[in-house]
């Protein structure tokens, strides 16, 4: 039974659809790139994904058992986090919420876990720092940190490696698939095509109906859709 | 000169009146920059200004139906205004300071042309609307009801900063993360919306509707200027509040000053005194 399946969805926002018949299911494990032009969707997509927005038309279902509280999510960041007075470590612990229900603090399992994830991320020599004195770079590993903490089964990433020098963007990209190598779904929107034939197992192209795809990454490239945005971006 | 002082203090605080003032000042000002902090930092400083508005109507009404308890009328109102305020944050048609300032502006003149049509001519408008302003000697005249209805208010907003301190945290942050990961935050946007509504419909009697954005917003931008941490905002925020709402009433007893405006005085100096220690750390 796949983990996520859409049914002819359509999605749009202020009333007007920017995508639709939109059908596509993830099995548990997969690596999903959502690629496509600016304003074709994807962050749309991500949102209705995450039961943030409903969608216009169409189902969505989840299965395998997956439940709201095993989500992890890694948001473009807004401009109400650039000046906010936060540790590092609060940002991270704050991942662990959505296992707490209405305990109010902090158990010693959620700390380690937080702990873990900053190891991981090379965000512990950081942990007292407040957010919005970081570099760009160590924000999106401080979001991802949170992001981790939230996700036991599923992970989505809204352009992570956006506002990255390249080096920091290679970093990004090979810690993501190391979390899909050890079981958890990713599902990633990204501009960057190269990447994400590089990384992704799956891709979805959205944007005008004549050139929604869906399948396997190797497939994807021969498609005409495909090679142009393949092409394109290494001619770049 | 100290001593005269001291003498006049502890002269005021026999009488029962100004101890009630007291607690209820120290308890309003501990709530209020709880609440300030998130709401500073949430892009809605704004609402504290448009809910005491809302309150301020609310209130005319009521002394235009002269009910005994103004408490019964004002909260509800509040309540709901706050509600569809917060809610309305979130909708993209509606712009979120737009419909502030529109409920605002219009609940001040509804209040205002209320008291003018229903005050008796023995009355003294100019006096009444003054104290629902600026809140000068309400403080003084609370009953006892009052001050218990506030030290509940109290408890019951302090319990929930309390218990829900981290999903505070998360709801003022990142909502949407929050909602994604299966939080429900929805719910908690809703409780800071009641404890919004609670804190200004208390803080009014303190130092009336225009000032209560102040009481708001300072204590926790003075903390911002030093601080960090979203923990040690909020705790330098609190200390920070009720000790300035500490002094300026006491210097309202002695230099008989309006209390409400004086604790804003304190609370602006305070504001200053943060930021120049903010800059000598170089922030």
């Amino acid at each position: 039974m796949p983990q996520i399946a859409c049914h002819n969805l359509t999605i749009g926002y202020e009333g007007k659809a920017v995508v639709s018949g939109l059908n596509f299911s993830l099995d548990p494990g997969d690596y999903l790139c959502v690629v496509g032009e600016n304003g074709s969707g994807k962050s749309t997509l991500m949102k209705v994904m995450l039961n943030l927005k409903p969608p216009m038309s169409g189902k969505l279902v989840t299965g395998s058992g997956l439940r709201s509280n095993e989500i992890g999510y890694l948001p473009q960041q807004t401009p109400v986090q650039k000046d906010f007075p936060a540790s590092v470590t609060e940002v991270v612990r704050s991942g662990c919420l959505n296992r707490r229900g209405l305990r109010p603090f902090y158990s010693q399992a959620e700390k380690n876990l937080a702990r873990r994830y900053m190891d991981k991320l090379g965000i512990s020599d950081i942990a007292k720092r407040c957010y919005r004195e970081l570099s760009g770079g160590q924000q999106q590993r401080v979001l991802l940190a949170r992001a981790l903490c939230a996700a036991r089964k599923i992970i989505l990433l809204d352009e992570p490696a956006a506002g990255l020098d390249p080096m920091a963007g290679q970093d990004m990209y090979a810690l993501i698939s190391k979390l899909n190598s050890e079981g958890i779904t990713v599902i990633m929107v990204s501009h960057d095509i190269p990447a994400a034939v590089k990384y992704a197992g799956k891709i979805l192209h959205i944007g005008k109906q004549s050139s929604l795809f869906f399948g396997q990454v190797k497939d994807y490239l021969k498609t005409e859709i495909g090679r142009v945005y393949a092409g394109l971006e290494e001619e770049a | 000169m100290i001593e005269e002082i001291i003498v006049k203090i502890a002269e005021s605080f026999q009488f029962a009146f100004v101890r009630n003032a007291f607690i209820v000042g120290i308890l309003i000002a501990l709530c209020s920059s709880l609440l300030g902090v998130t709401l500073v930092l949430k892009r809605l400083s704004f609402i504290g200004d448009g809910l005491s508005h809302v309150a301020f109507g609310a209130m005319a009404v009521a002394m235009a139906m002269s009910l005994t308890n103004n408490f019964l009328l004002v909260l509800p109102v509040t309540l709901i205004s706050s509600i569809v305020l917060l809610h309305s944050g979130q909708n993209k048609k509606i712009k979120g300071d737009a419909a502030l300032a529109m409920l605002s502006v219009g609940s001040l003149a509804i209040g205002y042309l209320i008291m003018s049509i229903f005050s008796s001519s023995s009355s003294n408008l100019s006096g009444d609307v003054c104290t629902a302003l600026f809140g000068s000697t309400s403080i003084l005249t609370l009953s006892k009801t009052e001050v218990w209805l506030c030290i509940l208010l109290s408890i019951i907003v302090l319990a929930v900063f309390l218990l829900f301190y981290h999903k505070v945290f998360a709801v003022t942050f990142d909502e949407d993360f929050m909602a994604a990961t299966g939080v429900k935050a929805k719910a908690y946007n809703l409780m800071l919306a009641a404890v919004i509504a609670m804190v200004i419909v208390l803080a009014m009697n303190l130092v009336g509707a225009l000032l209560i954005s102040a009481l708001v917003i300072f204590p926790a931008l003075s903390a911002m200027r030093v601080f960090k941490s979203f923990k040690s905002v909020m705790l330098c925020s609190a200390v920070l509040s009720v000790f300035c709402a500490g002094i300026g009433m006491l210097i309202s007893i002695v230099a008989g000053t309006p209390v409400g405006s004086t604790i804003v005085m304190v609370d602006i100096a305070g504001f200053f005194i943060f930021g120049a220690i903010g800059l000598t750390r170089g922030h």
